[in-house]
Formats: structure tokens, sequence, C-alpha cells
């Protein structure tokens, strides 16, 4: 069942102290990361409807704002989740090449998760890094400056990361 | 060298603390401002500065303070806009990541200024390690007594929050980013009534940029008028240029506004030229909104005087042969590069963006994707050349928030400018997908298409 941990809980009443009271719903879109966190890297409609009832909004309040929203994930990603840019500065410097590159190595396409459910695929359009083209993010941070070697360092250090925490 | 006002301590070893921070000079302007001014003599000093918001549009910001509506017993809103999301743009992440109680510091003196205890830096989804950065220096700022209650005790209070969006580039449109601030989508507003009498939860609120607030700091310390000395003309002070594309040395540079743009770019001290020694062909010199313009317009202006990093001379000659300040982000090609396909990817990423709630641009920004797209595939028609055109001025003016005419722009001087490399897409579908056009005759002044 999806519920947020006591821990939790409690770091979703310190994002609603944030606001002037009753203006508690502008806490939904930290929480929906706070969830998509915790629920597995992604928003199920169970997540959602969770998200409601913490934040005593009607469902349609949530389903309306995750879906507008590029960063939250409406259906399940692989463990490790590339968003690549390709938006013209880093179209510029290679970043087709890079999402290329990334279809040989692991044989997905933007939107495809690898078989063994470890690496998803996504595109994404300018992410702020431009001088520091091409780039993805990589869960909270972003590479950058990227080339074939260093997606081969990135897919090696997620499965050195993934067999450890295994 | 130029001077620096926002980045001259950026190379000190843990500015982005408060101990070295505050050891030079942070917070100077904080104690100036609550021990020695009144608000008014703050806003004044801003005035005076000639200081013009840094997010892209570029008005004047006392202004905009001055607008602020101040009912009594209504609380006021200072809303820091760090959604820097304009492909090109990355200056405002630069300064939070690295000097993030420049900006602290700056909201604290601006919140002064305007009134406002409670401060919301909303800060873009993808810049997910930089939240806890400005929480940090929150926290130091409010250890040191620059935040909280009766902050020196002037009686003066003041709280930042930090709030995350999750993927939205229609967000940094002012009154889109209030909307998601309260927890809805990002459709932005029809104005009026403007966000400086009806904003955040319907309360008065200034939305100010990253770096307009930031440049509040050396303004309230050196004086406003020292500021305006700063540049050419209405454009005073420093700019945070952020540069990329294919430049010898892409990165952030803060420059006083009195250089040439062919200094900017081939100087060893910022661009440092064209990368692998190639040609110059083409520049978006404000963000991916703002006009391309080819080498030969992007260096001379119509008249034939050299261009200038200032607003003026970047839009000097209009749309027809000018461009634009915007956000300052600086996108450059060179020879090899395909106008077409760089296109193509502006018109997708505005279809990307694009919020939906006007038909002109939810609908526009996709058919000119798709028709974009088919150009660059060699699978265009020459038809279809006049068509975007056509589509695109039906979009600008049209839609409720500026997302519409952003999208518009980039493609139709595309177009203007360009248009013999679409042509020649259409005239050369096999030749165009194996090779790119090349700078062709771009070093003289093209015919504009009216």
């Amino acid at each position: 069942m999806v519920k947020f941990s006591d821990s939790k809980l409690k770091e979703v009443e310190q994002i609603i102290q944030r606001y002037p009271e009753g203006k508690q719903k502008s806490a939904l879109i930290p929480v929906l990361h706070l969830a998509q966190e915790e629920f597995g890297g992604w928003l199920s409609a169970e997540t959602m409807d969770y998200v409601a009832s913490v934040l005593n909004l009607q469902p349609i309040e949530v389903y309306e704002v995750a879906t507008f929203y590029s960063m939250y994930n409406l259906k399940p990603v692989g463990r490790y989740l590339f968003e690549v840019c390709q938006t013209g500065p880093c179209m510029l410097n290679g970043s087709d090449n890079i999402i290329k590159y990334i279809f040989e190595k692991l044989g997905i396409r933007p939107g495809e998760t690898t078989t063994d459910g470890m690496f998803t695929l996504k595109t994404v359009e300018c992410l702020g890094a431009c001088g520091y083209a091409p780039m993805m993010q990589l869960g909270k941070n972003f590479r950058e400056h990227l080339t074939k070697e260093k997606v081969d360092a990135v897919i090696d250090e997620c499965r050195q990361k993934a067999a450890i925490n295994n | 060298m130029g001077r620096k006002l926002l980045l001259d301590n950026i190379g000190v070893e843990g500015i982005r603390y408060y101990d070295a921070y505050r050891k030079h000079g942070g917070y100077r302007s904080v104690e100036k401002a609550l021990k020695t001014m009144t608000p008014e003599q703050v806003t004044d000093e801003v005035k005076k500065s000639g200081l013009r918001g840094r997010g892209g549009a570029g008005f004047p910001t006392g202004m905009k303070w001055g607008f602020l509506a101040k009912p009594a017993g209504v609380p006021r809103y200072l809303v820091v806009n760090a959604d820097e999301s304009e492909p090109g743009t990355f200056k405002d992440r630069y300064l939070m990541e690295f000097i993030p109680h420049l900006l602290i510091e700056g909201i604290i003196t601006s919140s002064y200024a305007i009134g406002s205890n409670r401060s919301y830096i909303y800060i873009r989804g993808e810049f997910a390690w930089i939240d806890g950065i400005l929480e940090q220096a929150i926290t130091e700022a409010k250890n040191n007594g620059f935040l909280g209650k009766n902050i020196l005790g002037s009686g003066f209070d003041c709280e930042i929050y930090v709030q995350r969006g999750a993927g939205a580039y229609i967000c940094g449109e002012e009154t889109a980013l209030l909307e998601s601030l309260e927890g809805k989508r990002g459709n932005p507003r029809i104005k009026p009534p403007f966000p400086a009498v009806k904003g955040l939860w319907d309360c008065p609120t200034v939305v100010n940029n990253v770096e307009t607030i930031a440049a509040v700091v050396p303004i309230v310390n050196d004086g406003g008028d020292a500021y305006a000395k700063i540049g050419i003309g209405k454009s005073t002070g420093t700019k945070l240029i952020s540069a990329c594309g294919n430049i010898n040395k892409p990165g952030v540079y803060e420059l006083e506004m009195n250089i040439s743009v062919e200094e900017f770019i081939y100087s060893d001290e910022y661009c440092g030229g064209i990368a692998n020694k190639k040609r110059l062909k083409a520049c978006i010199p404000g963000g991916s909104s703002v006009p391309i313009l080819p080498a030969n317009l992007l260096l001379t202006t119509a008249k034939g005087e050299k261009r200038m990093m200032t607003y003026e001379s970047l839009a000097d000659g209009g749309f027809a042969t000018g461009s634009m300040m915007g956000s300052g982000g600086f996108i450059v090609m060179d020879e090899d590069q395909c106008v077409v396909k760089h296109t193509y990817t502006l018109a997708r990423f505005y279809r990307h963006e694009s919020c939906g709630q006007c038909s002109p641009c939810r609908e526009g920004t996709g058919w000119m994707e798709k028709i974009l797209l088919n150009i660059d595939n060699g699978k265009g028609k020459m038809s279809d050349i006049d068509l975007l055109w056509d589509i695109q001025r039906k979009i600008e003016g049209n839609t409720i928030c500026p997302l519409g005419d952003a999208a518009a722009w980039p493609v139709a001087a595309a177009i203007r400018h360009f248009r013999d490399e679409f042509e020649w897409h259409v005239l050369n579908p096999e030749e165009c997908l194996k090779k790119n056009y090349g700078l062709a005759n771009y070093a003289k002044p093209l015919e504009i298409v009216a």
C-alpha cells in the first residue's frame, strides 16, 4: 500500500509550514516530488490519490498537476533514468550522437526501458546547462560535457551501484 | 578587464558559505538599508540605477517596484524567478550554485524596500541540487541574524522559502510561476490584473529574476548613480551573459555593457573565438526566443555601426536587422551548423512547452515543428516556407502570454535571414541529408523578406 513513513509525513508537514495558513495546496508540487522518490520513481493513480488525501485535495487537482509537469513520470521507469537534452544548444554540440550511442550500448530508444528494468532513456528539452553541452540529468544531478567514454562510465557506475545495493 | 559587481568574489575559496561571503563584504547592503535608509530610499536608488529586469523583458526594476499596490493589512510578497529555462541561458544557476548568499542578501534588501515579509525562490525542478545550497545559505543567514524576526533590531521581519518546480518552461512567465507556486498547472493568467496588484494568493507581488535581485546588492552598497554610470545609455550596470554553442570558452561572463559583440566573441577574456578554427555563421544573442542574426548583421548593424552588447544596440534595426538582449543566453553557431535543423529543435521545444491554453500557440507550435522536420528531412515543399511564415505571424501577438511570440520569433528570423538555406533543403532533398548548406553568402546582407 502507498503510504509515507512517519519521517516523510513530517517532511510533508514542514513543507506545508512554508505557506500561510490555508494555502497548503502550494505544497502539491514538492509533495509530488517526494512521492515520486518514495514510490518507485513514478506516479501511479494510487500514489496520486494518496497525495490528494494527504493534502486534503480532490484527486483531479493532483492529476491535472501531475500530467502538466514533465518531471513527473506517469509510467514506470527503469532504476536509472537518463534524461538527455536535445534542444538547440545541446544539438549544436552533438546530443544526437549521445542519444544514438545510448541506443547502441543499451538498445533503448527515447521512451524505452531495458528489459532488465535497469535503464530508461528519455529525451528532454533544455535543462539550463547549455555551456556544458551535451548533457543529461541522472537523478538529482547533471552529467555534462558528455562523450561516448563518459556515457560508458556513467553506465558502469550505475551497474556498480545497483550491484552494491542489491 | 571589465568591472565585476556580482561575480567579483566568485574565485574566493568558500564563497558559497557565509563566513567567506561575509568576510568579503557580504550583507553590507542589508546593514546599510535597514540601519540608515527608509524602504522608499532603497527603491529610489534602484530607480536611479536604471536597472532593467535581467530575466529577458528588460523592464525597469524600480518602476516595477513602484507599481506595487500597498493596501493596509494585506501581505505583500517578493517572488524570485529562478525558473531559468530559456535555451541558451544558464547564468542564474551559476550565481545560485556558486555565490548563493548574493541572492539571499539581495532578497532581504529588496524585501525591505517593498515591504515583503515572506519571499519565495521558485527554482526550476531540474536544478535539484541547488535548492539544498540555497536552503543552507538561508539557514546560515538566519543563524547570523540576517533573516527571521526583527533583523538587526530594525523591526523588519523576513523569511525566505525555496520552492522547486517540476519541469515547465512556461513557469518562467511570472503569472504561470505564481499559479505553479499555488500548486496548480502553470497556465499564465490574463492581465490585468498584474501581479503588482493581484499576485500570489491574490496579494500584491513583485516577481524578479535572480540576477535582478542580486544586482540590488551593489546598487545599495555603492548607490544607484554609481551603477548607472557603468554601461551605455539605458543599458546600465553589468550583465551576466551565458555563452554556448560553437565557441572555445563557453561559460558565464559578467560584462560591463560597453563592449562590442565582436570583442565578446573573439576576445580571450570572453568566448575565445569560434571553436575548431571555424568561421562564425550565426548567433542567437539573447536566449532561443530572440531573432537569430547572420554573422554580418550580428557584428555590425544595418547602419554599419559596430554592434555592442547593450539592450539598445542588440535591438538596433528592430526585428528586420536586429535582435534582443533577452536573457543573455548567447548561442553561437559555426559554419557547419544547419539553421533549419536548429530552428526545428527550437520549434519542438516550444511545442513541448506550450501550456495549451491558447489555440494559436497550442496548434501553431506543433504545425511549425512538423513542417520544419519535413524540410530538414528533405521532404519539404517550397510552399511550406511561406506556410511557416504565415503560421508564425498568426501566433505572434495572439496569445495570453509571450510564449507565442517566443515561439514565432525564432522561426520568423530564420526565414527572414536564411531563406536561401530553407530553399536549398527543398531543392536538394537528398543532398541536404548528407551535408550542410554551410556559410554561403552570409558575409553579405540578404534581402529582407517583408
